[in-house]
């Protein structure tokens, strides 16, 4: 049987002193909620804390609120909540498909949406046994200080593997985050990211993830397509998340993120520039010259490596289909009520819009 | 703070019994049922939260004890395949999958009936492709999954005698067909 190594495990009585316990122990303590990453990461020697944080029990993580500012979801709540929470679905379809393609429903019933935010970068050199990497040489992610994907590059290439982090970003979303002393800061979601798989988060050692809030839905369609090989179970691929604001009939601003082509979430929203000041009738019916030539520029920038299943090329042409898809799927959805795109935060994560 | 791999007390209910164990909390959930507890009918499969072979009911909901650790399930009420059956009486689900041939080598079964009541319990009716999404997680290397399906429909439309039945004669059926076709 694959055994676990000796840990401790503390149930935190709140999420101040969880991320106390974080600042006071270093990089030798790590939070658990769900445990779905974290547990078999530890099983293959990945992950080597000794105190295990336990978070998911606290009922201060588990709220989902909504105001005039939006909607606040707790970090301990499930994946298999949002998916089924009728409301989140009709506001963020978006979100909520994200959230219902993590894994397996089994999963998505113990994994939270806090932990799908921070979940680890992925690569075929480090998601394998301790014996296999050792075998091989580590690579610099763990243990090692050589990219065995890219020999030459300076920092870990190993890939984001969030769902729902790209649809949070397009979305326009904050993440509250709360430091050992209890101190909140909020900050964009597409902030808690950086270009690095080996120190992919911004947050500190010693902050906790407590909640993240989305927008007021006001005009703004959502969607996600993922790139996977079966329809459960796997991490993406590829993938684009899409927010698409309309007036009338006429596109006022779109967003595009695409997940999985790179250590980051990457922010592509400049290619949806020509979809901007024209009717959502184009996209839907039948200008396939506009959504490829908006496809293709949306992953030009994207440079996914051969260190994830299936060929990479592939995956890059994949995400471009994800892109037009994901387009698609948004444009065809109802019109959303509620205020106009302008109050959607539309200026917190930029994208192409009008005027 | 206690030492690393120090043991700790978990309370748990399991199949309707309260236990109070001195555990490692560094020992799965899977490895508490089966070598603790001696409760051998949850499998072990990949141990990586890849097969769903390990499933258990915690609070209703299906989860992988695989991942779990003992430290996140203290006070819940844990079900494993050894709590389906009511004394000798099998669940419907259970004799679903016998009556339809819903298992060959039959270790990916406990999970799969527990993934599937897990499903029942919350919606009654399932479509197919409900049937099929409630149960993507738990892989089967035998049956290509159309048996399974069919037993959670039966067994959801409590309807397990008569589609057992009507799976025979359409074996039976078949084997005629093939028979007629055979040259003499």
């Amino acid at each position: 049987m694959l055994r676990l190594p000796p840990f401790s495990f503390l149930r935190a009585r709140d999420v101040a002193e969880a991320a106390g316990l974080l600042a006071e122990h270093g990089d030798q303590a790590m939070l658990v909620a769900g445990g779905t990453d974290l547990v078999p990461k530890m099983k293959r020697g990945q992950l080597t804390p000794t105190l295990l944080v336990g978070v998911g029990h606290l009922a201060e993580l588990g709220h989902v609120s909504a105001s005039d500012r939006g909607v606040e979801i707790g970090a301990g709540v499930t994946l298999a909540r949002v998916a089924a929470d009728a409301r989140l679905g009709a506001a963020y379809p978006g979100y909520v498909q994200a959230a219902a393609s993590v894994s397996s429903p089994a999963l998505r019933n113990a994994g939270t949406i806090g932990g799908n935010l921070c979940v680890d970068t992925r690569c075929n050199y480090y998601d394998m046994s301790f014996e296999w990497r050792q075998a091989l040489g580590f690579c610099m992610k763990k243990d090692g200080d050589v990219c065995r994907v890219a020999p030459a590059s300076t920092y870990c290439r190993a890939i984001a593997s969030s769902d729902t982090a790209p649809v949070a970003i397009a979305l326009g979303a904050t993440v509250v985050l709360v430091g050992p002393g209890g101190q909140r800061r909020e900050l964009a979601a597409a902030d808690l990211y950086q270009d690095d798989g080996r120190c992919y988060l911004t947050k500190q050692p010693g902050e906790v993830v407590e909640s993240l809030r989305l927008p007021p839905p006001g005009g703004w369609r959502s969607a996600y397509v993922k790139v996977r090989r079966r329809h459960a179970i796997d991490f993406p691929l590829g993938g684009a998340a899409v927010a698409l604001a309309t007036t009338g009939p006429i596109i006022e601003a779109c967003r595009i993120v695409l997940t999985a082509v790179g250590p980051r979430p990457l922010d592509v929203s400049a290619a949806a520039e020509p979809l901007v000041g024209r009717p959502l009738a184009e996209v839907l019916g039948g200008d396939v010259g506009l959504l490829a030539e908006v496809a293709a520029a949306a992953v030009k920038p994207a440079k996914p490596l051969d260190n994830a299943d299936l060929h990479y090329v592939w995956r890059k042409q994949m995400t471009r289909r994800a892109v037009e898809q994901a387009i698609r799927q948004a444009a065809r959805q109802p019109a959303p009520h509620g205020a106009p795109a302008a109050t959607f935060g539309a200026d917190a994560a930029g994208g192409a819009k009008r005027g | 703070m206690s030492g690393a791999g120090e043991k700790q007390v978990v309370r748990l209910t399991v199949n309707g019994e309260d236990h109070e164990l001195l555990v490692r909390p560094h020992a799965t959930v899977l490895e508490l049922l089966r070598e603790d507890l001696r409760l051998t009918g949850t499998k072990h499969g990949c141990e990586l939260g890849e097969c769903g072979a390990c499933t258990v009911l915690v609070d209703g909901q299906a989860q992988l004890s695989c991942l779990l650790l003992p430290g996140q399930v203290d006070g819940a009420c844990l079900t494993t395949i050894e709590g389906l059956a009511d004394g000798p009486v099998l669940h419907p689900l259970q004799r679903a999958f016998a009556a339809l041939g819903g298992l060959q080598c039959g270790y990916c079964t406990p999970g799969m009936l527990l993934a599937a009541k897990a499903l029942l319990d919350t919606n009654p009716t399932p479509s197919r492709q409900q049937i099929k999404e409630a149960l993507a997680g738990n892989l089967c290397r035998c049956t290509g999954y159309a048996a399974i399906v069919d037993a959670v429909e039966a067994a959801a439309l409590g309807a397990v005698e008569a589609a057992a039945q009507d799976a025979v004669e359409a074996a039976a059926l078949g084997a005629v067909e093939a028979a007629a076709r055979t040259p003499r």
